[in-house]
């Protein structure tokens, strides 16, 4: 058996907690639990778990305004983060942050982000801290194939190169910025090719195939950990959900999400995968299931439970001074 | 046809509808600012408009249009005039805006969008050193008509990266003219006359104002710059509110009238110009000035006017200037603490009791 059983579990549980959380959190949102501006990551839950499941606290990861599948597979609480999200005061970021702005520094997440193309400078600055202390640690960063068109990412790809940072860029490309088609968005044929233009290994890989997707990513990760500089890996992916919780998706075309469901669904995939190369038995994932919708239901009812912020005490909070 | 309307005078945004004549009707926010893009792109062929999802579905199976805008503004204009002139673009502010301004430096009109206006981040040099400087930098010989817009403000639980008040850092830069729109009709007038302005301008949209509602005339008229208008009037204490301020202005008025404290409320509509004329003839009669501003307090549009009135109309003063602004810190998320984070009515009535000395 190529990978250990524990590995094997692991990633189910990872991606199984990204996909019951966002359906959730669907959910809380329409049911008027979840204020703002959210955007769900589910159908994309291998390439975030690919990505982190080898990675220590001390490897960083920079994320994106779909932020919440690289925050699970990075290790953070789901509890705390949903409590962020409902906007209480024993959040990860003491509901000052919410879906778009949740971090956990301690787990080495750096952040969501509200910016596109606001991830990637700072991701290499976590690199070159890295590379400059002698570390042995990478940094990760998450882009969408809508970030691939900012000055900022192609800066940051660039200087990348320039300086052989150990950073992997990861490219969900679920085929849409926004409402707007991925490769109306692109001006050229291929962003992995436009990719390897900045002097990088570039790979392009099946991101609904969790173990193409991770095998691509531990050899990026190794070269960066060797000092081989940074590595572009493009995801192909499919978004299950709105740009929005709450998005009508008009732009979208008839049954494509419903097929998508069928046919494109990483997790389904993982499962038939591994049952039938005899890896994991069915029973070992339906338990995980069961225990982690009794984690997600505790989430949610600590979340509601959880106290709000004090204004007089925690608006002026975390300010070096207070006008 | 525009009607511009005439300078200095007090008068109440129905009276200037009446003088506009023909017939009105009842806008929201959104439609007015529709309204006002889709005639002038109607009159003039070099009007366009561009930016991420100001028509949506671009290259998609599904509907063309699907946005409009991600809160509808430019909902229906790709529809008549094509993708041409409405133009959806990559994520890449940096281009858009130095796409507008170049565009406008060569025959075009664009208006661009930033979608929510803390994306100015992005693209901030295309705005400040290119588009801001031409007109003198080049001694007068360029002309860069654009309008760059973008939504501002808290109240949607967006967090800190979607719902800054960055106008005063806008306001700041010598070359831009910043719009601040607190209705519907505002909305109509001052957009048609940026799109019809010759220099950059900068056009704010409260998050929270779109589905405001009020008379709008139907045919296009053109509100010129740096003219107060005034919606409440009054001789004991003056209040200068910018965009969605301006309701919780007019709101504390109301309560104020009852006990019979009345208030001048005026709106500066744009703050680049500003109307400082209109702001000290008021304070020669109150005395009194509070300002509102939902922005941070420092080195912004509150202590600015608060600075002007102190240095022009410092004799006029009876009580010490107050200004009521959001406190020095990003926008909290929680909804507990937004709330607390954005100026309101009990907020602006405290300001005025205080320099009433009540």
């Amino acid at each position: 058996m190529p990978y250990h059983e524990d590995f094997l579990l692991r990633a189910y549980r990872s991606m199984k907690t990204i996909r019951e959380f966002e359906e959730r959190c669907i959910k809380e949102f329409m049911g008027g639990n979840v204020p703002g501006f959210v955007h769900a990551s589910n159908g994309q839950e291998a390439i975030a778990v690919a990505a982190c499941i080898d990675l220590s606290n001390s490897d960083i990861i920079g994320s994106t305004h779909r932020g919440h599948g690289h925050c699970i597979a990075k290790g953070c609480d789901v509890g705390d983060m949903m409590k962020e999200i409902m906007g209480r005061s024993s959040g990860l970021c003491k509901g000052k942050g919410g879906s778009m702005h949740i971090a956990d520094i301690d787990k080495g997440m750096l952040g969501a982000n509200a910016i596109v193309g606001g991830g990637p400078p700072l991701v290499n600055g976590a690199a070159l801290a890295a590379k400059t202390l002698g570390t042995n640690h990478v940094a990760v960063s998450f882009n969408g194939d809508g970030s691939a068109n900012q000055g900022t990412t192609m800066e940051a790809m660039n200087m990348a190169a320039v300086l052989q940072l150990p950073h992997i860029f990861i490219y969900e490309n679920n085929g849409y910025a926004e409402g707007t088609s991925a490769n109306y968005g692109l001006g050229c044929d291929s962003l992995t090719d436009r990719n390897a233009g900045f002097g990088m290994p570039a790979e392009c890989v099946d991101g609904n195939d969790f173990f193409a997707t991770y095998e691509a990513i531990k050899v990026a990760t190794q070269r960066a950990r060797d000092g081989g500089g940074p590595t572009s890996i493009e995801a192909k992916c499919v978004r299950f959900d709105g740009h929005f919780i709450g998005d009508p998706q008009l732009y979208r075309g008839e049954n494509e999400v419903k097929n998508a469901r069928k046919d494109q669904d990483c997790l389904k995939i993982f499962r038939d995968r591994v049952i039938k190369e005899g890896w994991l038995k069915a029973a070992a994932m339906n338990a995980i299931d069961k225990e982690i919708a009794l984690e997600i239901e505790k989430a949610v009812e600590d979340g509601l439970a959880a106290p709000h912020p004090d204004p007089a005490t925690d608006l002026m909070s975390d300010v070096y001074c207070s006008y | 046809m525009s009607t511009a309307l005439t300078k200095g005078t007090k008068m109440t945004t129905n009276s200037n509808i009446a003088k506009i004549g023909g017939t009105t009707s009842i806008k929201s926010y959104r439609e007015a600012l529709n309204d006002a893009i889709r005639e002038e792109m109607r009159r003039d062929p070099t009007v366009i408009v561009l930016g991420e999802e100001v028509s949506g579905g671009a290259g998609c199976d599904g509907q063309d249009d699907a946005y409009g805008g991600v809160f509808g503004v430019t909902k229906g204009l790709m529809p008549e005039f094509g993708r041409e002139r409405v133009i959806d673009t990559p994520i890449s502010e940096a281009a858009i805006i130095g796409a507008a301004a170049g565009a406008a430096n060569n025959g075009l009109r664009p208006i661009a969008e930033l979608m929510f206006f803390d994306f100015i981040g992005v693209s901030f040099d295309q705005i400040f050193n290119q588009a801001a400087k031409f007109r003198y930098m080049f001694g007068g010989k360029s002309k860069t008509p654009m309008v760059i817009r973008g939504t501002v403000g808290a109240g949607w639980r967006a967090g800190a990266q979607h719902s800054s008040m960055l106008h005063s850092i806008v306001t700041h830069i010598a070359g831009l003219k910043v719009v601040m729109p607190s209705n519907a009709y505002d909305a109509k007038g001052l957009m048609v006359q940026a799109i019809r302005d010759e220099d950059p301008v900068i056009f704010l949209e409260h998050k929270v104002m779109y589905n405001n509602e009020c008379e709008v005339p139907d045919e296009q008229y053109a509100i010129p710059f740096g003219e107060a208008a005034f919606p409440r009037q009054g001789k004991d204490v003056t209040i200068v509110a910018i965009s969605n301020m301006v309701t919780h202005a007019i709101a504390a008025a109301d309560i104020l009238a009852e006990e019979g404290i009345t208030c001048d409320v005026i709106d500066p509509r744009t703050v680049s110009p500003l109307d400082d004329e209109a702001i000290l003839e008021s304070v020669e009669v109150t005395g009194r000035l509070v300002v509102v501003d939902e922005g941070n307090p420092r080195c912004g549009l509150a202590s600015d006017i608060a600075g002007i009135v102190a240095e022009k109309g410092f004799y006029s003063l009876k009580a010490p200037i107050r200004t009521v602004t959001a406190p020095h810190t990003p926008v909290p998320f929680a909804p507990a603490l937004e709330d607390a984070y954005v100026p309101n009515v009990d907020k602006v009535l405290a300001a005025v009791r205080d320099v009433l000395g009540a």
